[in-house]
């Protein structure tokens, strides 16, 4: 009966129920929304990190080339009277210097650190095409101008390569599991003239498994191609070949660390500097702070006026919904009397309402997980591509000069490799715990206009009530 | 709770003719703006146990809120009304509650039924404060409203009703609980003469077979006529039929 008369006091004031629920639903919908594009721009921000990081990375080290240090980069002695040139370079990429290998294992002993693994960030360069006239022994200088009468003409093209340590598949740049075809690289392979692509890459130039891709002029085989993160290498070799390859032996450009806790990843970065002195750590929170562009502004909008935004709403919807609850008490004042009047404790009137608000709350949260989810289902399919630029305090100098460079930062080509833009599709997912927040927030909203319905309904005494006139 | 213990427990009943009411210079002030209006003034009266009392007075003198004194639906603002050796001035809402519950039965003049409700889920309101089993609650009140002649309208809302069934479903969610007392607010103010008749018959008869105490405040002269007494109230205070 309790139940029959909660449901038709509903039905009675059924467009103001809907007010009431729409209004929640709006709100609820709302923080929804908001929430599944956070999670999306998280995402897509982890996304980014780990197309730079490398997977379960929490710290990378490193050490930039200090400005005037580096020097020109040449391309090596072009034979007298030559004037067609094709020249491959593989080299640190921008603004990197080296680190001994024994660094990593000095990471690697340090009290909080659970993995570490070295890597070699390589770009292999290639200069092709025609020269004017030549003098021997001046080289090829960016800034300098060639001696000679007629019009140079050549062409630079390049790929990102970076050596991985086969040894330690849960913390690096590339993982097994992004291994989409063909297979990883075998235990034994540290020194094997092998390589995965990235299937970016692979499609760019065509590549599948058993083709070959020539670098610094050796021919390796495709083993594996790689679903990796826009922005991440485009070919994947074993630490020992990139050493051997690059005439780095013995060095790494990257440290990967994986650390016990989060706790002690600040800690870390201190002991890291400590026993790498001049080196750079960077932290994913680090990191974070130096993205531009459009992923940035999402993630900022997403924080702040995203969040106020759904706060906001839901406070109207509940302060909407609490007022109507109100005034449809105030129209209810002699029944409650009466239901006083012959012995209705007011604990039960009260009852009465919050459970009318809850039904309320309820139906609304329903409706509003139900528009939430669609909304999110709407941003994931049509949601934009958004951009993360890598400011020059990440990638300082380009990955190569051309020679007459005054150091990092200078050398041909950086504009184009110094700065790193990421693409990542926003997507909007909805997590299990954010729909859990918004069941507790529709029946919270409906707590809350049943208590302000409830609060007016309690305060009358029961002959106050039937005095009434409606 | 059980239906056993709908008879009140705590109040019990008093012989026919013993005191059931004693009311001792009560007084009923509501304040309006400024003003201070003295609803009732220094009342004294008795009510006997199985008495017919019928209040009369003219308008706005205070009868309506005397009946609600009686029913323990407001405090006086000084004096005492002795229900049964209790006086109610004393007793926190909750315990007034449990009283209107069991003791104190309603007609009021409007009816005041719930306009979602049928005829019989109206009349069961009553027995919800016992938390009576449902279909037991059904039983009581299928068969209060059979009593009153109305066995044929339990499932209407109270818009697909007369004036006078309206009123016959308020006196039985009134009687459903099996109340000492039934207070009657001009019940058949809002009725045609034959309504009236017929909604007085019943409240007399009621009167006569369930041995009740009945209170009606009533405008009409002919309904007064039909009580064992009348209590007149002007400025606040009873002139004549004092018990």
């Amino acid at each position: 009966m309790l139940l029959t008369y909660l449901r038709r006091e509903l039905r009675r004031r059924m467009k103001q129920a809907i007010v009431v629920a729409l209004g929640l639903t709006i709100g609820i919908g709302l923080v929804l929304v908001v929430s599944a594009t956070s999670n999306g721009v998280k995402t897509a921000q982890a996304s980014v990190l780990h197309a730079l990081y490398g997977v379960g990375t929490d710290m990378t080290v490193s050490k930039t080339v200090a400005p005037g240090t580096r020097g020109p980069q040449n391309f090596g002695t072009i034979p007298s009277g030559s004037t067609q040139i094709s020249r491959e370079m593989l080299r640190p990429v921008g603004g990197q210097t080296t680190l001994p290998e024994t660094d990593v294992s000095t990471v690697a002993n340090l009290r909080g650190t659970a993995v570490a693994t070295g890597g070699l960030e390589l770009s292999d360069t290639t200069l092709s095409g025609t020269l004017p006239s030549y003098t021997p022994g001046s080289g090829f200088s960016a800034r300098g101008t060639p001696s000679g009468s007629s019009s140079p003409s050549f062409s630079i093209s390049s790929f990102s390569v970076d050596g991985v340590q086969i040894s330690k598949t849960g913390v690096g740049p590339l993982a097994p599991s992004q291994v989409t075809s063909g297979s990883y690289f075998a235990s034994s392979d540290n020194n094997a003239d092998v390589a995965i692509v990235s299937s970016a890459y692979a499609t760019q130039e065509s590549l599948k498994v058993g083709s070959s891709i020539t670098i610094e002029g050796k021919a390796l085989p495709v083993v594996g191609i790689a679903q990796v993160a826009s922005g991440a290498a485009d070919v994947y070799i074993p630490l020992g070949t990139a050493q051997s390859l690059s005439g780095l032996s013995g060095d790494v450009t990257t440290i990967y660390v994986s650390a016990s806790s989060a706790l002690v990843v600040s800690s870390l970065t201190s002991e890291i500097q400590k026993v790498i002195p001049g080196s750079t750590v960077t932290t994913s929170a680090s990191l974070a702070s130096e993205i531009t562009g459009s992923l940035s502004s999402a993630s900022k909008l997403a924080t702040s006026l995203g969040t106020g935004l759904s706060i906001a709403a839901l406070v109207v919807a509940f302060i909407v919904a609490g007022l109507l609850m109100m005034a449809a008490v105030a129209r209810r004042v002699r029944e409650f009397g009466t239901l006083k009047a012959i012995g209705w404790k007011t604990r039960r009137i009260v009852e009465q309402v919050m459970g009318e608000g809850i039904v309320l709350g309820i139906v609304g949260g329903i409706a509003g997980i139900v528009l939430g989810i669609v909304a999110a289902e709407v941003i994931s399919a049509v949601g934009p591509t958004l951009s993360a630029t890598f400011g020059p305090s990440y990638a300082t100098g380009g990955r190569f000069g051309f020679g007459g460079g005054t150091g990092a930062g200078t050398g041909f080509g950086h504009a184009a490799l110094g700065a790193r833009t990421v693409l990542v599709h926003l997507t909007a997912p909805l997590h299990g715990g954010t729909i859990v927040l918004a069941v507790v927030l529709a029946v919270a909203g409906g707590l809350i206009a049943g208590a302000f319905g409830s609060w007016r309904a309690a305060r009358l005494s029961p002959a106050a009530a039937l005095r009434r006139v409606e | 709770m059980t239906t056993d213990t709908l008879a009140p427990t705590v109040f019990t009943g008093g012989q026919p003719g013993s005191t059931l009411y004693q009311l001792t210079d009560v007084r009923k002030y509501f304040k309006k703006g400024p003003d201070t209006i003295r609803a009732l003034d220094g009342v004294d009266l008795t009510i006997a146990s199985g008495e017919f009392l019928a209040v009369q007075g003219p308008t706005g003198q205070g009868k309506s809120t005397l009946l609600s004194l009686l029913g323990g639906l407001d405090h006086p603002t000084s004096g005492h009304v002795v229900f049964e050796g209790h006086d109610l001035a004393g007793l926190h809402e909750s315990q007034l509650a449990d009283l209107r519950a069991k003791a104190f039965g309603f007609a009021f003049q409007t009816f005041n039924l719930i306009p979602t409700l049928s005829a019989e889920e109206n009349v069961e309101t009553a027995l919800v404060p016992f938390h009576v089993p449902s279909h037991e609650r059904r039983q009581r009140a299928r068969q209060t409203l059979d009593e009153l002649g109305l066995g044929d309208r339990l499932s209407h809302l109270p818009s697909e009703l007369s004036g006078g069934e309206q009123q016959r479903v308020a006196i039985a969610r009134a009687l459903v609980k099996g109340p000492k007392v039934l207070l009657a607010d001009e019940p058949t103010g809002n009725l045609d003469e034959q309504m009236r008749d017929e909604i007085t018959g019943v409240l007399e008869k009621l009167w006569q077979n369930r041995g009740l105490t009945l209170v009606v405040v009533t405008h009409d002269s002919t309904v007064a006529r039909r009580a064992q007494r009348i209590a007149v109230i002007a400025g606040g205070r009873v002139r004549s039929g004092t018990g």
